[in-house]
């Protein structure tokens, strides 16, 4: 594997080997010197072309925990206002000898178009509104963790509801593609305004039933809704959407024995969660946060790590 | 501009019916080969078709403007290559095609720059604003006396605005050619069919309905007022059921289809290449069918290749924020070829009505979309219907490179265009 632009590029085998050394990477979090030699002497340069605070941070930390030389570069504006090309930009960055690119843009399709211009390797770290594979993967290892604790290992039957924007989010895209590969059975869960065009083709379950779904679901994975939707007319107004989708603590109460609540961030508490359901026992909020760490260090390390990469 | 002049004699070319026969150029016009002096220079068409010089009703030259993207002389070079011996020159330069003067100007640059005939299409509204109406009767009684209008790059969506175009242009037998996109229902970020494809890509979707509901409307404006709508670059089925329904009440409409809507395919866009980036976007294939069924039928009765260059610069950019459209003066014909006439859709004399009588009949220009007959400008393009190639941007002669044909194999066909006698390409 040479990139990591979608949950597309990965099938099982791969999905596992990342899940599995990201666990071997989590050990290294709890000791007091975390550095581990695997990336010396690599050039990793994480690009922002849209603010992030948990997805930048985390990679710049996994970057460095592998001693990687990690490069934060802010690119905040649109190239077109500077009057340059996303591709100019990128080469420029490209005739450094950058070993990897970390790319997070606003626009879909961005980490695709850079990997086919440059030589480096591409980790997509969001695109627009169409995936943000790192965030399903550490979705997913969080997802893991919690099923062995509670002695239910195995994705195979698991429901996995996804709530809210789905339309405009990234995360949910990538989730699809890679719960489909762990084999859990996905349904997505939004007001019909939100649900994406074509979506009865995504091999997945699609309601605006939230109450009739929460019961049965193993996991809850509660999106990030914008306000600038409600504006847009997706939706009449918060208190309808929280009423309609928000997990609120009557139906934290409703959730299915065992099961976990889930979400990408930043939240907005009070409107598709409550805070009574974002601070539960059974709120993996802040794991999937730890996780971020570990599944970064993993995924670069299968792609930068060896001659063969690991994956390829 | 390189033009052979003097007298030509075609020997041995077939017609889009299907007899064989010379053609004698004299002084511009068809001539009786009879009368050919002894001595005359010769083009043997053993094998090759002559049909009358193909006509573009939509075409964006960017000169004045976007020099760096073409100009007129190398959008009509292209038009040439492609076969075509008249192109009409979009409104949407720098300046705006709005005044008699800006029509006159671009008129100038035809006659001074062009290897084709350049047919100067007027804004409907002043700076494509879509609120005040441009000088359109100066523009019809200019030297470049227009007859087509268009805020093509943007739709005119207010109604009022639209009915009061289609009215005004009455007294000059013009027309109001529309590019039909509910700016709601499609909105500036909208930059891919919506579709299985805008959704799994995480793309602003742009539903075919935001076409058909213009469509609708203008039809229903056009029967009001009972004058004349030209719907540029149709894309999608629903359109083709409305014009078909407008055509059976007599509404005045006529319409064009581009020779990437009867070819490309939405999945194209899933690399995010921007070069597949068009406005209306690439259609899923049951509207290509839909067109190419009315192309066939004449419910679509023009080809318009909506010939789009963008510098490299404009498009190295994310998909949402690339310029939209693409190139299409030299495929155009090939793409008809493999589209309609290859598959047995439409036959020869159908597609000279589609590419060059139907055009020039649709912006009242006499010197084009003429039958190849004695007395008529000397307006041909020479065809070989065999050959073929594997089309290469870098080949082209349009100074921009977004060529959706790329590396794709198709016919090859033109093997000469003359232009009032001249020729102004040959292979």
């Amino acid at each position: 594997m040479r990139h990591l632009l979608s949950c597309a590029d990965l099938d099982l085998a791969s999905t596992n080997a990342i899940l599995d050394l990201a666990e071997e990477m989590q050990q290294v979090q709890s000791r007091s010197v975390k550095k581990l030699p695997a990336l010396r002497g690599r050039t990793v340069v994480n690009i922002f072309f849209e603010d992030s605070t948990r997805t930048r941070t985390s990679f710049e930390i996994a970057g460095k925990w592998l001693s990687a030389d990690t490069i934060n570069v802010s690119a905040k504006g649109s190239s077109v206002s500077k009057g340059e090309s996303l591709r100019d930009t990128m080469l420029t960055l490209d005739a450094m000898g950058v070993d990897a690119f970390v790319i997070r843009h606003a626009s879909s399709g961005a980490a695709a178009q850079v990997a086919s211009w440059v030589k480096a390797q591409v980790i997509n770290a969001g695109d627009g509104q169409h995936e943000h594979p790192t965030q399903a993967l550490l979705d997913a290892f969080s997802m893991r963790q919690h099923f062995r604790r509670i002695g239910a290992e195995g994705f195979a039957g698991k429901k996995v509801a996804i709530v809210g924007d789905v339309l405009h989010s990234r995360v949910a895209r990538s989730n699809v593609l890679l719960q489909q590969i762990l084999g859990s059975d996905v349904v997505l869960v939004a007001p019909p305004t939100l649900v994406p065009t074509g979506v009865n083709e995504w091999d997945c379950e699609v309601t605006g039933d939230f109450d009739t779904v929460l019961p049965e679901a193993d996991i809850v994975m509660m999106l990030r809704v914008q306000r600038e939707r409600m504006a847009g007319g997706f939706f009449p107004t918060e208190r309808e959407y929280t009423e309609r989708y928000g997990l609120t603590p009557e139906r934290l109460a409703k959730m299915k024995p065992g099961a976990a609540i889930c979400h990408p961030g930043p939240m907005n508490r009070g409107v598709e969660i409550s805070s009574a359901a974002a601070d539960a026992a059974n709120s993996l909020v802040l794991e999937q946060v730890a996780a971020g760490v570990a599944i970064r260090m993993s995924v670069l390390y299968h792609l930068l790590g060896s001659e063969e990469g690991a994956l390829r | 501009m390189t033009p052979t002049t003097g007298n030509l004699l075609i020997t041995g070319a077939k017609l889009a019916d299907g007899t064989t026969t010379d053609l004698f150029i004299a002084d511009g016009k068809l001539a009786d080969p009879a009368s050919a002096p002894a001595g005359t220079q010769r083009l043997d068409a053993d094998g090759l078709m002559a049909l009358p010089g193909l006509v573009d009703s939509h075409t964006h030259l960017r000169q004045p403007g976007r020099e760096d993207a073409e100009t007129v002389d190398t959008g009509t070079a292209a038009a040439a290559r492609g076969g075509f011996t008249c192109v009409h020159a979009m409104a949407n330069l720098t300046p705006v095609t709005d005044t008699a003067e800006a029509a006159e100007y671009v008129q100038s640059l035809g006659e001074r720059d062009g290897h084709c005939e350049v047919r100067v299409v007027g804004a409907v509204t002043k700076g494509l604003g879509g609120e005040e109406l441009s000088e359109l009767g100066r523009m019809a009684n200019s030297k470049a006396a227009v007859r087509v209008f268009s805020d093509d790059g943007k739709c005119v969506s207010d109604s009022l605005v639209m009915r009061r175009a289609l009215t005004y242009v009455k007294s000059f037998n013009g027309v109001i050619a529309q590019h039909s996109q509910d700016p709601r229902l499609a909105g500036p970020n909208a930059c891919c069919h919506e579709s299985e494809w805008s959704g799994r890509l995480g793309l602003a979707g742009w539903p075919s309905q935001a076409e058909s509901v213009i469509v609708a409307r203008d039809v229903q404006l056009a029967e009001l007022t009972d004058s004349r709508i030209h719907v540029c670059h149709v894309s999608t089925a629903e359109s083709v059921e409305v014009i078909r329904w407008a055509k059976k009440r007599g509404i005045k409409v006529t319409t064009e289809v581009t020779p990437h809507h009867l070819l490309l395919d939405t999945p194209l866009v899933a690399g995010y290449d921007t070069t597949f980036k068009v406005n209306p976007p690439l259609r899923t294939s049951e509207h290509l069918e839909a067109v190419r069924e009315a192309l066939a039928d004449g419910t679509i009765e023009m080809v318009g290749t909506d010939h789009a260059p963008h510098a490299r610069q404009d498009k190295d950019h994310p998909f949402d924020v690339a310029l939209p459209g693409m190139l299409g003066l030299e495929q155009a014909l090939a793409v008809v070829m493999e589209v309609m006439v290859n598959t047995g859709r439409m036959d020869w004399p159908t597609l000279v009505e589609r590419m060059s009588y139907a055009p020039a009949r649709y912006s009242q220009t006499s010197t084009q979309g003429r039958p190849l007959a004695i007395g008529e400008p000397a307006n041909v393009t020479l065809v070989d219907p065999n050959a073929r190639a594997t089309v290469d941007a870098e080949a082209s002669r349009s100074r921009s490179r977004n060529n959706p044909y790329h590396g794709r194999e198709l016919p090859d066909p033109v093997v000469a265009t003359i232009w009032r006698g001249r020729i102004t390409y040959q292979r």
